[in-house]
């Protein structure tokens, strides 16, 4: 019996040393980027293999927050902030609406428009990206914010989706008991429904900053001065060669470029999981 | 008069039929001018020679006739992208399995494992792990100094060599396995217990459990993310586009680089239109095949 037991412990921690070192391996190249961006330049090349650096300097942000152009990385972060932050009010918002509408609402043709929102929530970016261009082209949209942020105003296929969900596991009851006491179809949606997925709208609410922060694509399609670039193309410029930079200040941005990301990450994870070693989140 | 007016508007606004359009009134919006319309277009300019600073001329099939005849560059990303989706794919679902399967089984600080594991998925598609990645595998990056470190010397130019730089891609894409973990980790829970008691019982051992309950109560999830990581697969762009730039000797280029090309460095509108449009028809399809194919291997409960 007490052999049986240490068999299973071992077993246990033998599963944990492995998963734990898988996860490290995991880690591992963004924890060189990250301790990197202290290293001086030839640092890096020499002890790529060492994570932590000789000594912690900070010389890499303060010359890569120079930025190129004439523009420092807090015009890129500005505008990224600006960029994603307005799609995501914009997508969330409509979201919402647009997903009461097909949750609560019965009305003609609905399984069809319910059938367009499923197919352009499998339709990539890149098969609309050429048609696209050329209608912003003749409206004259190119060089500015719109065609990054306006077509998020019209929700988004995944974000409609997930509200669906969650509003159609609302019990009916509800709305019914608002119903008699005089409310209707629209202040249901604002003081019953809206209330009561406030997971689902922080949900897309994360998701929508990371993927507009992250988006790179539309960005360089549509931007054409370097005083309007987020981040991500900025990055994408900073790190050419022919821009001359060293890849210390590179890599300080490159991890500067993820904290918006990561501080995201660490909140969502808290929302989440219940029960989690907060110290273990943290180390 | 006026009064009863605005009464049956109001009664009429309340009515399902006419709020539901309210409602979604911004999806239609949208999916008319943003989507529709522009999909339309671009058939429409695929049929023709448009260079986006004079006027498009109707040039028939010629587009496509190039594509398929004339140009090797078609046929080339083609292929990188299919080998790019037919190795990162199945890989990436299958480590994000076998360390789902792993993570049930820790309790204790899973949710930490989760979260590191989760982390790549997030960051992944960054400008900035791109750039990461690239210097990680150059001549003088992280992987040849580890490698020497385990007393293996080695200077290969992984970016520069036709046979290593589209595994660099590959790899990248399957470090990225966290989201299809968390899916597997939802869909494994599911799973009712006694399936499992039932099978200890009838003296089963792990493996048979894995691959006679485990295997086929996933399939649905499976299928779910097969799906899903194959539309993807097929997008991929700022890996390619910014870690290797389609080298060496276009052994990375994927389509959707070699699209954006066409279309934004050559000005080649038209036939970027008709290269849009033969990669809807071949993901559409193979979606379509994988769709008839769920009848023979993916296991619906209620169907029993």
């Amino acid at each position: 019996m007490r052999s049986r037991k240490i068999r299973r412990t071992t077993k246990h921690i033998i599963l944990h040393i492995f998963i734990l070192s898988f996860a490290f391996v995991m880690i591992y190249p963004v924890l060189w980027m990250v301790l990197g961006s202290f290293k001086s330049t030839p640092e890096i090349l020499q002890s790529a293999h060492r994570l932590l650096p000789e000594s912690f300097s900070l010389d890499n942000y303060i010359t890569g927050w120079k930025g190129f152009a004439g523009f420092s990385f807090g015009t890129f972060f500005k505008n990224s902030f600006y960029i994603s932050i307005t799609a995501t009010i914009g997508t969330v918002l409509s979201s919402v609406i647009i997903a009461y509408g097909f949750a609560r609402c019965d009305f003609k043709f609905k399984k069809f428009w319910f059938g367009c929102m499923l197919l352009s929530m499998m339709l990539p970016f890149q098969i609309i990206m050429i048609p696209q261009y050329i209608m912003f082209n003749k409206i004259g949209w190119v060089g500015t914010y719109l065609p990054l942020i306006v077509p998020y105003f019209c929700g988004q296929g995944f974000f409609i989706f997930l509200n669906i969900q969650f509003i159609k596991g609302i019990p009916r009851e509800l709305d019914e008991a608002a119903r008699i006491d005089g409310a209707n179809i629209y202040s249901i949606f604002i003081y019953i429904i809206l209330p009561l997925i406030k997971a689902s709208l922080v949900t897309s609410a994360i998701f929508s900053f990371m993927w507009r922060w992250d988006d790179f694509l539309a960005a360089m399609l549509y931007l054409n001065k370097p005083g309007r670039y987020p981040v991500s193309l900025a990055l994408k410029l900073f790190s050419d060669p022919t821009v001359g930079s060293d890849f210390g200040a590179v890599f300080a941005m490159a991890s500067l470029s993820l904290l918006p990301i990561f501080i995201i990450f660490l909140t969502l994870q808290k929302y989440l999981v219940e029960g989690v070693a907060v110290t273990g989140i943290k180390g | 008069m006026l009064n009863s007016n605005k009464k049956t508007l109001m009664h009429k606004l309340n009515n399902e039929k006419v709020a539901g359009y309210i409602f979604i009134l911004p999806f239609i919006i949208g999916f008319v001018c943003f989507i529709s319309f522009p999909m339309l277009m671009s058939l429409i300019f695929s049929f023709t020679k448009y260079d986006i600073l004079t006027s498009p001329k109707l040039t028939g099939l010629d587009n496509y006739i190039t594509l398929f005849t004339k140009d090797p560059l078609f046929w080339k990303t083609l292929g990188v992208t299919m080998f790019y989706v037919l190795f990162s794919v199945p890989l990436r679902l299958v480590m994000a399995l076998l360390v789902a399967v792993l993570l049930l089984k820790a309790t204790k600080l899973s949710g930490f494992y989760r979260a590191v594991y989760y982390l790549p998925s997030i960051i992944g598609s960054s400008v900035a792990v791109a750039i990461l990645w690239k210097r990680m595998f150059a001549s003088d990056g992280i992987i040849n100094a580890l490698l020497q470190r385990i007393g293996i010397h080695s200077n290969i130019a992984w970016l520069g060599r036709t046979d290593t730089a589209i595994w660099t891609l590959i790899i990248l894409a399957v470090w990225q396995f966290g989201s299809s973990m968390l899916i597997f980790l939802a869909g494994l829970k599911q799973i009712p217990v006694y399936l499992y008691e039932a099978a200890t019982v009838d003296g089963a051992n792990g493996f048979s459990k894995f691959f006679k309950i485990t295997l086929p109560m996933l399939t649905p999830t499976i299928f779910f993310n097969l799906i899903n990581q194959l539309i993807n697969g097929f997008m991929a762009f700022t890996q390619s586009f910014i870690i290797t730039e389609g080298k060496p000797r276009n052994s990375t280029l994927f389509y959707t680089v070699y699209m954006y090309q066409n279309s934004f460095k050559y000005n080649k509108m038209g036939y970027g239109c008709a290269m849009a449009w033969c990669m809807v028809l071949i993901v559409g399809s193979l979606t379509a095949i994988i769709f008839m194919s769920q009848k023979k291997w993916v296991y619906y409960e209620s169907e029993r």
